[in-house]
């Protein structure tokens, strides 16, 4: 259902902006990659935003690199979350914040094709 | 470890007499010597030695049961068994494993029991030994894995000579573990310490299993039995586990045979080999999905009805979910909300239906039962044991059309399996050349170097690995995995890695531990343990340089206190100064590889530590990972 409700809010976004959010500009992609790690997003997602691979009902996060949704899907998912993904106030993360991390993700490059890699084709 | 099969002629003696036991009478029982006529205040006439103390009988008694090894951390509570292990019974079965924490003991035990299928003999010190050991002891309560611990302690007080035998000893020792184990005895008499070893051995074995204790009186083991000839050891009578009733295995059978899409989940359910091979021709028959919930090797991975990462799905949308020795069937049909608010809610309008003998073995103090839920059929006996009337009643109410009906589920499920295992190869592609090493990487990598081998994962639980073995390795048999630990409590990865090693090691298996760091820092000597002992394991560091789950649990508290979202580390990160692993490996005696953090060097790196196991050898590799 994760991935269900980032989608309904890219939808949501791309038709309506949502009250009170600042303007989505380019995030500092720089500043981001940090506090990817300051705040904690890399604890449950990955260094590089791999995500793991959650056990039966397991609470770590799934992958959000590179990311397939808008900006503002992020950051309203963010403020909103569900499952086991922690709520970030816009007390202690501002939406600018929200943008540069967004701004690290999209740096990540998609990983080689799996057919190029021969351990995952033993 | 030479050593003769009968080191003392004396000690026939004793054992003949096992089969006379039953012969024996309660009054016979009422004579034994009490404790006060055994011991001894005062030495009225100079006895200065004995060659045969109490102990060796207790020796006699724990060869009886066929124990191959004893772990303890010496204690001078039980002194003199462990000399009398060491001479009277030449130090073979039981031989004396030195461990440097009675945590390792029991792990250990806990470990060996899960391949093995039978209890390792703990001996600790009746107070400092068993509060040292009691999270192990948890542990495997929690885990239905029976282990033998005996403890020394020094009841007559009046034997006790010295301030520390008195702060070494207590009126009731086993107390303090009475609430996660199954059965005690402080016996007061050599007649009552065989009897109720026996008895201690019957009921840790009958599942559910779990562990007991007996108290081993040092007077007792002290005390000279030259001449004795009253000394007996009943014989064990082995029990076969309680089974379903056969009008509710039927009743089970109908709602497998009715159910459109049902879905079987295992829990904590292959005692035996015999576990796994019933639970595939179920699935099989019924053409069913399994889920395998890691607690046991339940289930073949890459069997083609194994759907276990979609559990949830299936759940929801299942019409009968049947959990086999599934511990929280709660957590499994509800979604319980982990934000600030508590919730919950029943995901499945599924009928439910449960085979477990987890009732049998319920204790109050401690919450390990789990929520109540309630369900539809509950059969409180042991799921492996029913397993076969269950596909008999299932074979019994077959019919062709039922069958053609299976199939073409089962070709869905295929098909549902074929994605799931894709999907796995395009996950583990991510963060593929990471540096910290990811831990999808890292696994791929060991299993290279494995597969070709007969290997075993010795682990404590894949749920820290993101269950990235159980994605992408092969886990074709009975003995690939040994399950999760029970009551998840720490210190519990690196002893049982070498207690499931030490079993291993005659069926000469290839033992993998991906060991977590917080874990290992619990109690690391038991890498020494390993080596002293020449115990053949790989021990690959997931050295993520943290408690990495409770610096989660404390992110999740800082974010939803909404005051401070970057100091989730403190106290909970274990870096500045990074701790080097191989240094502490090799300062054990063993060979240490790493720190590696680029991943190309892994594969080398593992080579070389595999080649070093099958020489016979423990080898530690430091890989400093990816979180999960
Ligand atoms: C304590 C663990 C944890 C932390 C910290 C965390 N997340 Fe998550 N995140 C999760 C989990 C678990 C989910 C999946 C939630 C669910 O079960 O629905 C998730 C889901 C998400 C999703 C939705 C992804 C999708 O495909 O549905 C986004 C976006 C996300 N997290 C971004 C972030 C960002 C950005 C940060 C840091 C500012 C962060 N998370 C920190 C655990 C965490």
């Amino acid at each position: 259902m994760n991935r269900s409700v980032v989608v309904l809010f890219a939808l949501m976004t791309g038709v309506l902006p949502l009250a009170g959010q600042a303007p989505a500009k380019a995030g500092n992609a720089e500043n981001g990659k940090q506090l990817y790690v300051k705040v904690g997003c890399y604890q449950c997602h990955g260094r590089q935003g791999q995500g793991g691979a959650s056990a039966p009902f397991g609470s770590y996060g799934p992958r959000l690199a590179p990311p397939k949704v808008p900006v503002a899907a992020i950051r309203a998912y963010v403020r909103h979350p569900s499952g086991g993904m922690p709520p970030y106030a816009a007390k202690v993360l501002s939406d600018a914040q929200i943008d540069d991390i967004y701004a690290f993700l999209k740096t990540i490059p998609s990983p080689p094709a799996v057919k190029d890699i021969p351990l995952l084709n033993q | 470890m030479s050593n003769p099969e009968d080191p003392k002629p004396g000690r026939r003696n004793f054992l003949s007499h096992a089969s006379a036991m039953a012969a024996l009478a309660p009054a016979a029982l009422a004579a034994a010597p009490a404790p006060a006529q055994e011991s001894h205040t005062a030495a009225k006439a100079e006895v200065l030695t004995t060659e045969r103390p109490g102990a060796d009988f207790m020796i006699d008694v724990f060869k009886s049961l066929g124990f191959e090894y004893v772990c303890a951390n010496p204690g001078s509570a039980f002194r003199a068994i462990q000399e009398s292990v060491v001479n009277y019974g030449g130090n073979t079965k039981p031989e004396f494993l030195t461990c440097l924490h009675e945590e390792s003991s029991v792990a250990m035990g806990h470990g060996y029991f899960k391949v093995e299928g039978k209890p390792l003999l703990v001996f600790a010190h009746g107070t400092v030994g068993l509060q040292h050991a009691s999270m192990a002891i948890y542990n495997a309560f929690c885990d239905r894995v029976p282990v033998f611990i005996v403890l020394g302690n020094n009841l007559n007080a009046a034997t006790r000579r010295s301030n520390i035998d008195w702060v070494h000893s207590v009126q009731d020792a086993a107390s303090l573990v009475r609430d996660f184990t199954k059965f005690d005895d402080s016996p007061i008499s050599l007649h009552q310490f065989a009897e109720s070893s026996v008895r201690a051995y019957k009921i840790a074995m009958t599942a559910p299993s779990a562990p007991v204790v007996l108290v081993a009186d040092a007077d007792l083991a002290d005390h000279p039995i030259e001449g004795r000839t009253d000394l007996t050891i009943p014989k064990l009578a082995n029990t076969s586990p309680p089974t379903g009733d056969p009008a509710a295995v039927g009743e089970l059978a109908d709602m497998l045979m009715q159910a459109q899409r049902p879905v079987i989940v295992a829990g904590r359910l292959a005692r035996t080999p015999a576990g796994m091979a019933h639970l595939i021709e179920l699935a099989e028959l019924l053409q069913s999905p399994v889920v395998d919930l890691g607690m046991r090797m339940n289930f073949p991975n890459r069997h083609r009805l194994n759907l276990s990462p979609n559990s949830r799905a299936l759940v929801e949308n299942a019409d009968l979910v049947l959990g086999l020795e599934v511990p929280d069937f709660y957590g499994l049909v509800n979604r319980i909300s982990r934000q600030l608010e508590y919730s919950s809610q029943l995901i499945t309008k599924a009928k439910l239906a449960c085979i477990s003998a987890g009732d049998r073995l319920a204790k109050s103090n401690y919450q390990d039962f789990q929520r109540y839920q309630p369900v539809d059929l509950d059969l409180a006996a042991d799921a492996e044991a029913t397993l076969p009337s269950l596909v008999e009643a299932v074979k019994k109410r077959m019919t062709g059309d039922r069958r053609r009906a299976f199939e073409a589920r089962g070709a869905e499920y295929a098909k549902q399996h074929a994605a799931m295992r894709e999907k796995a190869r395009v996950d583990a592609s991510y963060a593929w050349d990471a540096s910290p090493v990811s831990v999808a990487r890292m696994c791929a990598e060991i299993w290279a170097q494995i597969k070709n081998e007969d290997w075993c994962l010795v682990n404590g639980s894949t749920n820290f690995l993101s269950n990235w073995p159980l994605r992408l390795w092969n886990f074709d048999k009975s003995y690939r995995h040994i399950g999760s630990s029970g009551g998840a409590g720490m210190g519990y990865g690196a002893p049982a890695a070498v207690g499931a090693a030490l079993a291993n090691k005659k069926y000469g298996r290839v033992s993998v531990n991906i060991q977590t760091d917080g874990d290992l820092m619990y109690a690391p000597g038991v890498l020494w343990t390993a080596a002293h002992h020449r115990i053949p394991l790989l021990t690959i560091m997931h050295n993520n340089r943290a408690y990495h789950q409770e610096l989660m649990e404390v992110q999740i508290a800082a974010n939803q206190h909404n005051r401070g979202i970057d100091r989730a580390h403190i106290g909970t990160t274990i870096d500045d100064p990074n701790i080097n692993y191989a240094k502490l490996a090799e300062s054990m005696g063993m060979m240490g590889i790493g720190p590696i953090e680029k991943p190309d060097d892994l594969g080398p790196a593992i080579r070389r530590g595999v080649e070093a196991v099958k020489r016979g050898e423990p080898v530690l590799i430091d890989v400093v990972t990816q979180p999960r």
